[in-house]
């Protein structure tokens, strides 16, 4: 039997409940966006409902403690397809075992998830520390990322707290939309860049005029902190992947 | 102020402290509970890497290089023919908030050389602190250096708005720093670091009576020793760093692997390749005396008086105790898990929970992070394989080097992997 859901949280969530009003036996979860028919599965297309994902969704509070909750919830934005099925997997194995079956390390499951939600929570402490604000003229500070997983709803928090006196916005360009701090609250929103515009760096022109001078003193910090006789390339390459390079105003020529 | 002038500043000032090889940024408790700017993630975060592989996560340099003192061990001291410079209090400030304000830095690491006397430079580093946490709200992180001699109502002051002070024993023994820098002892440092441990057991305390206590360098002090310019063994070493653990209850001891930078005949000459994977086996020893339940003496004593260089210290500790292996994975306790080699701490922990659920298997271990082909050796599970013979440490040590050396032939000698 194969399940399709359409992507959604919510969608995931009701497809268990779905499973438990019909028992089907084994099951595996496919999202829409990648589905391709096979002809000798049956398969059903879940209707995402929200009451009936509330109801799974409290159930698994009651089964799992909050690291495990979490857990669950990075695993859901890794949006990498296997990780779907393993949500569904892991939250039947869930409910039909006795509270504390999280911790089951032996589990295919219970490992996959512990090993998703690692891969994006490092992805999430990797933005919290790779980003570099750029000062705009009118005293926004603006980045553009374009995470490998969606963790901007996971870094919201951490830089709204951190930088409560300053107005940001956070954009992902690989997702479209954004975080944008208005000295109050996070909201979301999403821009529409004109074709010509830098996404990278859509306010070049509108720049601080300092903001110049902040990138240059910190690109010579980062030469000078540097021990050349130390020099060790592959440990650097190993902590800051090339791949992030691109967001790393140190790393940027000139 | 010039564009130029401050770049210069910079230079030459983050230049000379990029020798203080900490750089750690976690232990902070600040919240930012005045709106204001910045907050201290509790497991400190990096912004980036040097080239060396070292984090950056502090702004870190000295408000002058100027000294008064000549320690041989050090680019500022008096003697050395190097440019000086001086940052103003205003320039630290600013150069602060405006990193943190980018996400470039999770703080400021404030050092000095000590230019007039001890209290003239203490009270200009204060002054750094007290603009930034009292009139720009700020609540990143400063790791402000104690600077040796100066008054205990300063040192005092410094620690309310501080999240960690450190201050250098430089050389592992008393007498390798007699040799380096004549006119300064361990007694200077020891001072200073028992009167702001007091204090901060003296707050604590008071925490727990009174609600509103204010908080004092609630990420505790640190300290730093130059290996491999004196002749001290790694005994000497571990010895010391296990004596300022205990008696200050120190939060990190650094091992900072000496970088050639005179040509005294005293020191290694210039050139000469710092020690780093000796640097390396230090601080693999210092985890497994704070992390894995290891005591100094059972790593290093007199029979063993220096670290292996071609195996790090857990693997050797095993070798000479083959009578505690193999141990059994599903009976063994937690303190007996954490010392097999290939067994880390996390791996340890999902050991002792997964093993609740049913005896486990080979293909389970390896699933669970342990580095099987390290760990087999010392081991029994469920499925382990039938061994007709014992086999001795030595050749223990050679199947695991001969295996390691094909993995990791390419790779060079100063590759940091901790276990
Ligand atoms: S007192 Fe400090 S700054 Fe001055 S020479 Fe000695 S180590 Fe260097």
């Amino acid at each position: 039997m194969i399940y399709i859901f359409d992507g959604s949280l919510t969608g995931l969530l009701t497809a268990v409940f779905e499973w438990f009003e019909r028992k089907p036996g084994s099951t595996s979860l496919k999202s829409m966006m990648l589905y391709q028919p096979e002809a000798f599965r049956e398969n059903l297309i879940v209707a995402t409902d929200q009451e009936k994902a509330d109801r799974v969704w409290v159930g698994l509070q009651k089964k799992l403690k909050k690291d495990w909750l979490r857990k669950f919830y990075c695993t859901y934005l890794s949006e990498i397809p296997e990780a779907y099925d393993h949500l569904f997997q892991f939250t039947i194995y869930i409910f039909q075992n006795e509270t504390g079956a999280a911790s089951n390390y032996g589990n295919d499951h219970v490992m996959a998830l512990s090993k998703y939600a690692k891969s994006v929570e490092r992805e999430k402490h990797r933005m919290e520390a790779f980003i570099r604000f750029q000062k705009t003229g009118d005293g926004m500070f603006y980045t553009s990322v374009d995470p490998d997983f969606n963790v901007l709803p996971l870094i919201s928090n951490h830089f709204k707290n951190r930088y409560a006196d300053q107005e940001w916005i956070i954009y992902d360009l690989k997702r479209k939309y954004g975080l944008h701090y208005n000295l109050k609250t996070v909201e979301e929103i999403t821009i529409d860049f004109a074709s010509e515009v830098n996404q990278k760096n859509p306010g070049l022109l509108l720049m601080d005029e300092k903001e110049e001078l902040y990138s240059l003193l910190w690109k010579d910090y980062f030469k000078s902190a540097n021990i050349v006789a130390r020099k060790n390339t592959k440990l650097h390459v190993k902590h800051v992947p090339k791949r992030y390079w691109k967001y790393l105003t140190e790393k940027q020529l000139g | 102020m010039s564009f130029d002038r401050i770049r210069e500043k910079l230079n030459i000032l983050a230049d000379a402290a990029k020798y203080d090889v900490s750089c750690s940024s976690s232990g902070g408790t600040r919240k930012n509970d005045n709106k204001g700017l910045g907050d201290s993630h509790s497991s400190g975060i990096c912004h980036t890497y040097t080239e060396d592989g070292r984090c950056v996560s502090l702004l870190k340099i000295l408000l002058t290089n100027h000294c008064i003192y000549d320690c041989l061990f050090c680019v500022s001291r008096k003697s050395n023919d190097v440019k000086r410079a001086a940052f103003t209090v205003d320039e630290v400030v600013e150069l602060t908030m405006n990193f943190y304000r980018r996400n470039y830095i999770e703080g400021l690491f404030l050092s000095s050389g000590i230019f007039k006397n001890a209290d003239f430079t203490m009270e200009r580093l204060l002054l750094v602190c007290k603009k930034l946490r009292l009139e720009q709200n700020y609540n990143g992180y400063i790791h402000l250096k104690t600077i040796p001699g100066a008054s205990d109502e300063l040192i005092k002051e410094a620690g309310l708005y501080a999240d960690r002070m450190s201050i250098n024993l430089e050389m592992p023994t008393e007498a390798g720093l007699k040799l380096l820098a004549p006119e300064k002892n361990h007694a200077d440092v020891i001072k200073p670091l028992d009167f702001v441990q007091k204090n901060i057991a003296q707050f604590s305390a008071d925490k727990k009576l009174i609600k509103h206590v204010p908080k004092f360098v609630p990420a505790g002090q640190s300290t730093q020793m130059v290996i491999g310019a004196t002749p001290e063994s790694d005994k000497d070493i571990m010895y010391t760093a296990n004596a300022f653990y205990k008696n200050f209850s120190l939060k990190r001891v650094y091992y900072s692997g000496y970088v050639p930078i005179s040509d005294d005949t005293r020191m290694p000459v210039l050139g000469t390749q710092p020690p780093l994977l000796r640097e390396n086996r230090l601080y693999q020893t210092d985890w497994l005396m704070r992390f894995y339940g290891f005591k100094v003496q059972e790593i290093l004593n007199d029979a063993n008086p220096n670290l292996d260089i071609d195996i790090d210290p857990k693997l050797s500790w095993a070798i000479r105790n083959m009578q505690h292996f193999p141990v059994d994975i599903n009976k063994a306790d937690y303190k007996m898990i954490l010392r097999i080699p290939g067994i880390g701490v996390m791996s340890a922990q999902k050991i002792v929970q997964a093993r609740k659920f049913g005896k486990l298997r080979i293909d389970q271990l390896k699933k669970i992070g342990v580095a099987y082909n390290r760990a087999k050796h010392f081991i029994t599970c469920v499925d382990s394989p039938y061994q007709l013979k014992d086999y001795q440490g030595t050749q223990i040590k050679a199947f695991i080097l001969a295996e390691s050396q094909s993995k990791y032939l390419k790779t060079d000698s100063n590759q940091l992997i901790l276990f």
